[in-house]
């Protein structure tokens, strides 16, 4: 969709407003609106235009619903967000509702300036605004009771969603102070509580989600249900930049269920009663497809374009000290050239969206999105109606890991749903997901050291070469020519070195790419972190102490590091045939170590176990913490162990888990998880498990070969 | 016509034999509970039971299942109470979810059939249900949960 651009980053509303209003029944309800910077903020406040959206709605008749803004893929937002707004608000625990909030300015997320998960910001931005949003609401319903009594508000107490009077004895729900409560004017000032006064955040407390994924009832995108809804499957072509020529649609319009054949901009669309209907109706098809003037191309050919461009200059991401002399003055010099392939998120759910489109009135979306922002923009586009009459149902997510804030797949609905008149589901089979997403960029990267006296690293340097994500999707956030997302991971590097460059060349290619979990310190902690094992092995020191005395003024990484190091038994005897290696990494705002305990069995690496520091800041849910360390862990396994896409004649090579598998239960090492104590603010928690687990287990193969893996993924 | 039970009530379906039954339980029935992955029966998300043997669903033609009873993730229980949905909930397994369906009617047919599964058991019932979250761990300590339950006649 390189037609379609995403609005670029609104800018953050300096201050925050909360408004309050009545609901039908009597009720209470919170919202907390993020105004836009060219709005006038006092107005906004005292304005009339309050947005029907909010996070907590008080019912008369007790029931507390919270809403959640975050797209729940598997990393707990469902149940983190609630605890944050709950523990203010004091409300009962387990009589809360969750609802899926709409697409809305009023939940843009502050840290991104648009309604999108990722960066593994959820709980880190909405840390501060869901804890106030609870406490005025708690606030409030304290100041109905006090005045419906006649006493102090400060000789009131909230709790467990009853607020009591302490001399009198006197006790009132909150569904009896809703009504009151939403006359109140807002309280300008709040207080939030200290962490030693939390109840709920920092205990591990049973996801919200989970009861329904046990019975089938967690509705996904592709279990939208609506009255008369339509399925359809899209044959697009498979060569990068081809098109169609032309098509005959009569054998698959012979196809019973098969309702139209239409021509969208990514293809020939086959509309059906049904998903099978669909599907026989696009094998029935007949398509010619121009090529275009890709069609040669091939892995092989992209490998030395990234060749050729690293042979350029790079643009620098850090320059400091002077490593081109550093590098030139030194006897011992370490070099190497590390690379990583392009990679497919492969979400266990296939893209999927459904939309109903009615003439110039509304437009209605049920899609499994991580930005809804980004949807109601696209749909807007293309339907000519304004964003806020986009309406955005988010389902569950199966599987986001950034695949999911693309809009391709509801370009594509909105237009067959137009085209229709009918409620569709667009569909996309695995082969359809694996040969068209937006894929973790394939880069090529040189490394240069050398060593002072002591063995310690006197410079360092690191040309990368590879494709962008933001000069296709916010291209205003490439500053100074660098792309973070090419870079971090690499810039960041957090050892002491007096001499230090690292450079990027933006060569962008015909495969897109995009977010792909952990996006740049995936590959980079892999390469810098497999790098400093070769160059401490070339000073004859221990992987582990050379990070150490590096890291002196990393206190967080040097945490992690010490933590994992000791609870992995680094440096006690293994039984034979078996090797540990070690990398760290600070990634969204968390510093993650893991030993990986690895052997080698006929010629394959087997991981055995994992052991994985995390010092993510305050903790909301600690399971959770694990949970994600676990499943960041795994999938960053799966691409050190496996995961490779390949272009050849214009197209990718892989088509379903067949050929581009997933690690299985049988290959699944032991992982313990280790959270560090901290009262620093939240750091993200989805993402930072996975950077530091290819260069672990890299690092345990070299241990064990001698032979640095400078490639992914790994064979040996 | 061809005749089955879903989830014990009995169905007279007109529906192309040749369809594969998952379509017919999602799009037909209304069964969104059972998912859709691969399409090709190596991820094991569409796992149902036909006669009490776990079978992929993407695969298995309406025909091949004629007479015969098929049980969804929606028949498992009435209220979620089943050994293999209450160590589920336990140990809050799920990440994302989507491949559950299929983990756990993987682990029902297996603990069916073996009620003390040791882990190479696991790993060979197991090992064709992918999951992209990485849910692996929990999913064992799970089934060793659930037999226990079971045991327990709890």
């Amino acid at each position: 969709m390189n037609d379609l651009t995403l609005p670029e980053s609104i800018d953050q509303g300096r201050r925050r407003f909360l408004k309050v209003s009545a609901v039908a029944g009597g009720g209470l309800l919170i919202g907390f609106h993020l105004p836009l910077a060219n709005r006038a903020g006092a107005a906004e406040a005292a304005g009339k235009d309050f947005a029907p959206n909010a996070w907590i709605r008080i019912d008369a008749n007790d029931t507390v619903t919270l809403r959640v803004a975050s797209s729940e893929m598997g990393q707990g937002v469902y149940t983190s967000i609630p605890m944050l707004l709950a523990e203010e608000l004091e409300c009962d625990w387990s009589r809360i509702k969750v609802e899926m909030a709409p697409a809305d300015k009023a939940y843009t997320n502050p840290l991104i300036g648009q309604q999108l998960t990722g960066g593994s910001t959820a709980v880190r931005a909405f840390w501060t605004p869901l804890r106030r949003a609870g406490a005025v609401g708690r606030e409030l319903l304290i100041r109905a009771a006090a005045q419906t009594w006649k006493v102090k508000e400060d000789e009131c107490r909230a709790e467990n969603g009853v607020v009591a009077h302490k001399t009198s004895q006197r006790k009132a729900r909150y569904g009896e102070l809703a009504a009151k409560a939403a006359t109140l004017p807002v309280p300008s000032e709040v207080f939030l509580k200290e962490p030693g006064e939390f109840k709920l955040i920092g205990k591990s407390t049973a996801r919200l989600d989970t009861p329904l994924k046990v019975n089938g009832s967690a509705v996904f995108g592709t279990d939208v249900k609506l009255p008369g809804l339509l399925t359809a499957v899209v044959a697009r072509c498979p060569v990068y930049g081809g098109k169609p020529k032309k098509f005959d649609a009569t054998k698959a319009k012979n196809v019973p269920g098969v309702r139209q054949v239409l021509s969208i901009h990514s293809g020939i669309a086959v509309v059906a009663d049904s998903f099978w209907a669909a599907k026989q109706g696009r094998e029935a098809l007949v398509v010619e497809w121009d090529e275009g003037t890709h069609a040669k191309l091939d892995s092989a050919a992209i490998r030395l374009q990234l060749e050729r461009a690293l042979k350029k200059k790079g643009v620098n991401a850090r320059n400091e000290g002077d490593a081109a002399k550093a590098l030139k003055a030194a006897a011992k010099r370490i070099e190497a050239v590390y690379e990583v392939p392009y990679l497919a998120h492969a979400c266990m759910e296939p893209m999927n969206c459904t939309a109903v489109v009615k003439k110039k009135d509304s437009c209605e979306l049920w899609v499994p999105t991580q930005n809804q922002t980004g949807t109601q923009f696209v749909a807007a586009q293309i339907t000519g109606l304004p964003p806020e009459k986009i309406k955005v149902n988010t389902t569950f997510l199966g599987g986001g890991f950034g695949r999911r804030s693309e809009q391709d797949f509801v370009a594509e609905t909105v237009q067959l749903a137009m085209a229709t008149g009918a409620p569709v589901k667009l569909m996309w089979t695995r082969e359809d997901d694996m040969h068209h997403d937006y894929y973790r960029p394939a880069t090529l990267n040189r490394l240069s050291a050398t060593l002072d006296k002591d063995g310690m690293p006197l410079a360092w340097r690191h040309e990368i070469a590879g494709g962008s994500i933001f000069s296709r999707v916010f291209p205003s956030s490439i500053k100074n020519g660098i792309d973070n997302t090419s870079v971090e991971g690499a810039a960041n590097l957090p050892y002491a070195i007096p001499n230090l460059q690292v450079t990027w060349v933006m060569e962008n290619g015909v495969v897109p790419v995009g977010f792909w979990r952990s996006v740049g310190s995936s590959q980079n902690a892999y390469i810098t972190e497999c790098f400093l094992d070769e160059v401490a092995a070339a000073a004859g020191k221990d992987p582990y102490e050379y990070r150490r005395a590096l890291l002196a003024k990393h206190p967080r990484h040097l945490g992690v590091l010490e933590l994992a190091a000791q609870k992995a038994g680094w440096g006690t005897p293994l039984p034979a045939g078996r090797t540990r290696g070690i990398a760290v990494a600070e990634a969204f705002g968390s510093y993650c170590a893991q030993v990986a305990e690895v052997s080698m069995e006929r010629g394959q690496v087997r991981v055995l176990r994992v052991v994985c520091a995390i010092d993510c800041g305050m903790v909301v849910n600690p399971d959770t913490v694990v949970a994600q360390m676990e499943s960041g862990i795994v999938y960053g396994l799966t691409a050190a162990l496996k995961g490779e896409i390949t272009i050849k004649n214009g197209r990718v090579e892989q088509d379903n888990f067949h050929d581009y598998p997933l690690l299985r239960i049988d290959e699944m090492p032991d992982i313990e998880v280790h959270i560090v104590k901290s009262s620093e603010h939240p750091g993200g928690v989805g993402e930072p498990g996975t950077p530091p687990i290819a260069p672990a287990v890299a690092n345990a193969v070299f241990a064990a070969t001698g032979k640095p893996v400078r490639r992914l993924p790994i064979r040996v | 016509m061809i005749s089955l039970s879903v989830n014990g009530e009995a169905r007279d379906l007109e529906v192309d034999p040749a369809t594969p039954l998952l379509w017919v339980l999602r799009d037909t029935l209304g069964l969104t509970g059972t998912k859709y992955s691969c399409g090709i029966a190596v991820c094991g998300s569409c796992t149902v039971h036909v006669d009490g043997a776990p079978v992929r669903a993407c695969v298995t033609p309406l025909s091949a299942v004629a007479n015969k009873s098929v049980t969804t993730i929606e028949g498992l229980s009435k209220d979620s109470s089943h050994p293999v949905q209450r160590a589920w909930m336990a140990l809050d397994v799920p990440q994302c979810g989507y491949c559950q369906s299929g983990q756990i009617m993987t682990a029902v047919a297996l603990l069916a059939k073996n009620p003390k599964p040791t882990d190479a058991d696991i790993d060979q019932a197991m090992s064709g249900v992918l999951c992209r979250c990485g849910t692996y761990s929990r999913i064992r300590r799970a089934i060793k949960q659930a037999a226990e339950l079971k045991a327990k006649g709890a």
